[in-house]
């Protein structure tokens, strides 16, 4: 008749990018005269929140405001190819393709300002703010949207880009299993405390503290969307989701809600998240991805708790009250 | 409430250096604003007129022959429209992999002659509303006669039980082997010189997305030959492609709308209801809707799949792991879908990211008559996670030593050769275990504290 | 059996429309009235996306037979803002992140709304209360909960209209 408390540990990583590769994105930039850009893309957005930060690469890479990028998605008509939104490539491919049409694009957009500052383009600079201006003369400067308006009705140039990232298709040697699987691996470590109520065998997440490494974080607050939703998504997947709660039998499968059992609300543990970042060589600004790996590093540590509060290693997901029940039971007929 | 961002910037400050405006920072969601005004378009808000819906009649068997299917007493509900079967289909068998090379072609759209799963569809109904196109499904008369039906996947590949697939084999076939493989080293050798050989079985069953937004498209004759589908597929040319070569259209007279999807997950990437609305819609030359009860996204569209994987390790008394086993199934259920692909991502995620130096996997694909599996977050690697790390705590308990410290000393550094013979690049797990032993109050021992993914285990420095 | 004519009024305007029986109260919003930020999750009152408020009080559209709540007043996602200006729940999510594919957040919002109409000062467990009905497969409910709270916080600052006219 006790709650016993436990605490648990697992350290995981996860590769970026479709295993084996051969998954291009495309992405086209194009300024409006009045000096907005517009990023097409036929990439899809689940809620990770792509329509924003490809937004934050596009306006880094360009040098202009944040808020003069839109992205427009998804049309296969205006939207160049993209594999698609899965394997945590979205920020890593479609990014990178981002990247170098943002540079095309800026490219000339730098041009056609040295015209109107008569001076190199090399000399020059965007300040982020809308300006462009020579470097160390910020006097010396004119606004994107006047560069935007002479390019297209002055110099007759269009001020836009064209990009594509693509990890070429490897194929993996059928006898060794030698192949060249992904683009880069993000990393997490959780360390879960538990609650184990040894009359019931249900568990309680109490807290998990979670420990990312992404390469870098496009827009911290957004990777912490990804961390908390994923952790919970763990503990759910640990402890109660299931369509097959006696698989190998398919009896009992649960048709809505109320049978296929999540944590609500009122079961969300306390959570306390921290994020490192070693940039990746070939991630845009160094981006690993986040999107599929928060989930994995929790279930294992909430396993490895119940085992160090009440001695019950569950060998099955999800690990149940049932399995917990009579695990103790086992342990208390020895 | 947790601050929102929390960069330790003390780790690899050097390579992480950067002079970033926008990336690094956290600007407001650009949809925010439409999610809590109600303004954000999901493909279900727009509708068209004379729009029709379509139903599917499902199996009520796991594994059983059709005798015979009847649609008159569908046909007789007022507003029923029209009745579609496999041989309203063009080119009715593919596997969503096609497109990337994967064969055969092992799935129906709609079945000729058998069922290989409770809650494949096997007629479609097309109606006036909704209502009418469940009700009239609801009754269409089908005579099965029940075939042997597997379920285990150890099973599945004995040598006496009946093959489920029309190509003789109860799993995929990887250029001629049985399985996907990896051969690192010499497992056997090492495991006669280890201290201790540990070996358990690990398994998990079929898990849903369950998205609060279930699958569904709309499809839209546009007149001009050309069909436009409103979709939330995660892959919008995913989608394109596979339904032209399903509807026998070339590939410019479809068009895919979408990008705004209320949950993925990985559950919104086979190409399930696409295909048989275009056919509806070229037939009919009316819109048509095609979208999952929550009772389908539950039970009929594909889960995570299940998994067993069995892991015999090699360990040395002072913590080295030199030697792991791995056999793992993947149940794939009754159609490939993506999961050959997620079978040899299972495969190359072995043995987790420790330098092991000697590793075999031997990772099947495996068919049973249950819903098909596919694509989840966390394809191939989340519950070899669980595997792993499970065993990893219990041989750091038979060690007595401390989890953290044992997956430290055989985490992999920089320059490490990885099983799949890849050298291992941007290694971080040694510092995301000092970042969570920091905070959680634990101590590491100078040794610990002293490594890094940038120097071998034993470097100078680390001490004893 | 014929339609019948029904009205509502929602977010404060009379709708009139034809319901053929059995006709939901989520159906009618979505499909009659044009009004979409109610979600059909589930169609069986177990995911809360289709919640709105029925005369403040928190119900599942998709559980409403539209025909028993005729002459009643209906409440949506729709009616929150006053023109450009954004309810505090609606800038507290926002704010907070609070959202991320957006399905669940007009349920969660009018929740939250029927919450903060009998309750201006709840505790956390109130609020966790309040949203249980609702299912979130994306945020973890953390952030959810922060907005509401922060919500309720800036609604007990907020000066009221009245107070200022009459200064």
């Amino acid at each position: 008749m006790a709650r016993l408390k436990g605490r648990g540990v697992a350290a995981v990583n996860y590769p970026t990018g479709m295993n084996l590769g051969g998954d291009p994105s495309q992405a086209l930039i194009h300024a409006t005269t009045t000096g907005s850009f517009v990023i097409t893309l036929s990439s899809v957005d689940l809620g990770q929140g792509l329509k924003t930060v490809m937004a934050q690469i596009g306006a880094e890479t360009l040098g202009v405001p944040f808020d003069t990028v839109w992205v427009d998605t998804a049309d296969t008509d205006t939207g160049p190819h993209c594999m698609g939104t899965f394997a945590s490539r979205g920020t890593h491919r479609i990014g990178n393709a981002i990247i170098m049409a943002a540079r095309e694009a800026r490219a000339v957009m730098l041009d056609v300002a040295a015209e109107e500052l008569e001076v190199d383009p090399a000399d020059l600079v965007t300040d982020g703010k809308g300006k462009i201006h020579v470097n160390g003369s910020p006097e010396k400067a004119i606004d994107v949207i006047n560069v935007a308006l002479a390019a297209h009705f002055k110099y007759g140039k269009t001020i836009s880009g064209r990009g594509i990232f693509m990890k070429p298709k490897s194929d993996v040697v059928p006898e060794t299993g030698e192949m060249n699987p992904d683009s880069a691996q993000a990393h997490a470590c959780t360390v879960a405390e538990v609650e184990v109520d040894d009359e019931t065998g249900e568990v309680r997440v109490l807290k998990l503290t979670n420990a990312y490494e992404i390469g870098r974080a496009m827009n911290p607050a957004m990777a912490h969307q990804q961390i908390v939703g994923g952790a919970w998504m763990g503990m759910s997947h640990a402890l109660y989701e299931t369509t097959e709660p006696y698989y190998p039998d398919r009896a009992h499968g649960p048709l809505d809600f109320s049978e296929y059992l999540m944590p609500g609300p009122g079961d969300i543990a306390v959570m306390e998240s921290a994020i490192i970042e070693r940039p990746a060589a070939n991630g845009p600004y160094g981006a690993k991805g986040i999107g599929e790996m928060t989930a994995n590093s929790p279930i294992a540590a909430i396993a490895n708790a119940i085992f160090d509060a009440c001695g019950v290693r569950v060998e099955s997901m999800p690990i149940t009250p049932e399995k917990v029940l009579r695990g103790l039971d086992e342990l208390r007929s020895k | 409430m947790q601050d929102l961002e929390t960069i330790d910037t003390r780790f690899f400050s050097a390579e992480r250096e950067a002079d970033l405006d926008v990336v690094g920072t956290t600007v407001p969601r650009v949809d925010a604003r439409a999610h809590v005004t109600g303004k954000t378009q999901f493909y279900e808000d727009v509708s068209f007129p004379g729009m029709l819906h379509l139903k599917m009649a499902r199996s009520t068997r796991h594994h059983a022959l059709l005798k015979k299917v009847d649609t008159r007493p569908a046909e007789k509900v007022p507003g029923f429209v029209r009745a579609l079967t496999h041989k309203d289909v063009p080119n009715n068998w593919y596997t969503i992999l096609r497109l990337i090379g994967v064969e055969p072609n092992d799935e129906p759209v709609l079945p000729e002659d058998r069922v290989l799963f409770q809650g494949e569809q096997i007629v479609a109904i097309l109606a006036e509303t909704a209502e009418v196109a469940g009700e009239a499904a609801s009754k269409v008369k089908i005579e099965y006669k029940d075939l042997p039906a597997v379920f285990d996947v150890e099973e599945a590949l004995k040598p006496g039980t009946p093959a489920i697939k029309p190509h003789g084999k109860n799993y995929f076939v990887y250029e001629g082997h049985h399985c996907r493989r990896i051969r690192f080293g010499d497992v056997d050798q090492a495991f006669k010189e280890a201290d201790h050989v540990i070996e358990h079985r690990y398994q998990s069953a079929p898990i849903e997305h369950a998205p609060t937004e279930t699958t569904g498209c709309i499809v839209k004759p546009e007149g001009n030959g050309r069909f436009t589908i409103y979709s939330n597929t995660q892959a919008c040319y995913f989608t394109l492609d596979n339904a032209a070569l399903i509807v026998g259209l070339p590939f410019n007279k479809l068009r895919v709308i979408g990008g705004t999807v209320g949950g993925g997950f990985g559950g919104k990437v086979d190409v399930t209801v696409e295909p048989i609305a275009i056919i509806a819609a070229m037939l009919t030359q009316r819109p048509v809707k095609y979208a999952y009860s929550r009772e389908e996204e539950m039970q009929v569209s594909s889960p995570r799949a299940a998994e067993r994987i069995y892991i015999k390790d090699g360990v040395m008394k002072d913590g080295r792991i030199i030697a792991r086993k791995v056999t793992l199934y993947v149940d794939a259920g009754a159609y490939s879908r993506h999961s050959p692909y997620g079978t040899t991502k299972a495969a190359a995620h072995m043995p987790g990211p420790y330098s092991i130096p000697n590793v075999w996997v031997d990772a099947h694909c495996v068919y049973t008559n249950r819903t098909p599996s596919s694509a989840m977050r966390g394809f191939g690697v989340t519950i070899g996670d669980f595997a792993l790390e499970s065993q990893m705590d219990r041989i750091a308990r038979m060690l007595k030593m401390d989890p953290i410290e044992l997956r430290m000393l055989n985490a992999y550094r920089d320059g490490d050769m990885k099983a799949h013979r890849k050298k291992a690049e941007g290694c971080a797990l040694v510092e995301v275990m000092q970042k969570a032993a920091e905070m959680t109050g634990r101590k590491l021992p100078e040794r610990f504290k002293k490594m890094s993914s940038l120097k071998p285990v034993g470097s100078k420095g680390e001490g004893i | 059996m014929p339609s019948t004519v029904v009205t509502l009024k929602v977010n404060g305007r009379a709708q009139e429309f034809l319901a053929r029986p059995g006709t939901t109260l989520l159906d009618a919003l979505r499909e009659s009235c044009s009004l979409t930020a109610a979600k059909k999750g589930c169609a069986q009152g177990t995911c809360g996306t289709c919640t709105v408020l029925l005369e403040g009080k928190p119900v599942f559209a998709c559980l409403v037979p539209v025909e028993t709540v005729a002459g009643r007043s209906v409440a949506t996602l729709e009616g929150l803002s006053d023109g450009d200006t954004l309810h505090p729940l609606q800038e507290s999510f926002i704010e907070l992140f609070a959202t991320q594919c957006g399905f669940c957040t007009s349920g969660m919002i009018m929740a939250a709304k029927g919450l903060l109409a009998r309750n201006p000062n709840p505790s956390r467990a109130d609020v966790v209360r309040a949203i249980s009905g609702n299912v979130c497969r994306c945020t973890g409910y953390e952030a959810i909960i922060d907005a509401v709270l922060a919500a309720a916080a800036k609604m007990k600052n907020a000066t009221p209209i009245r107070k200022k006219a009459a200064e």
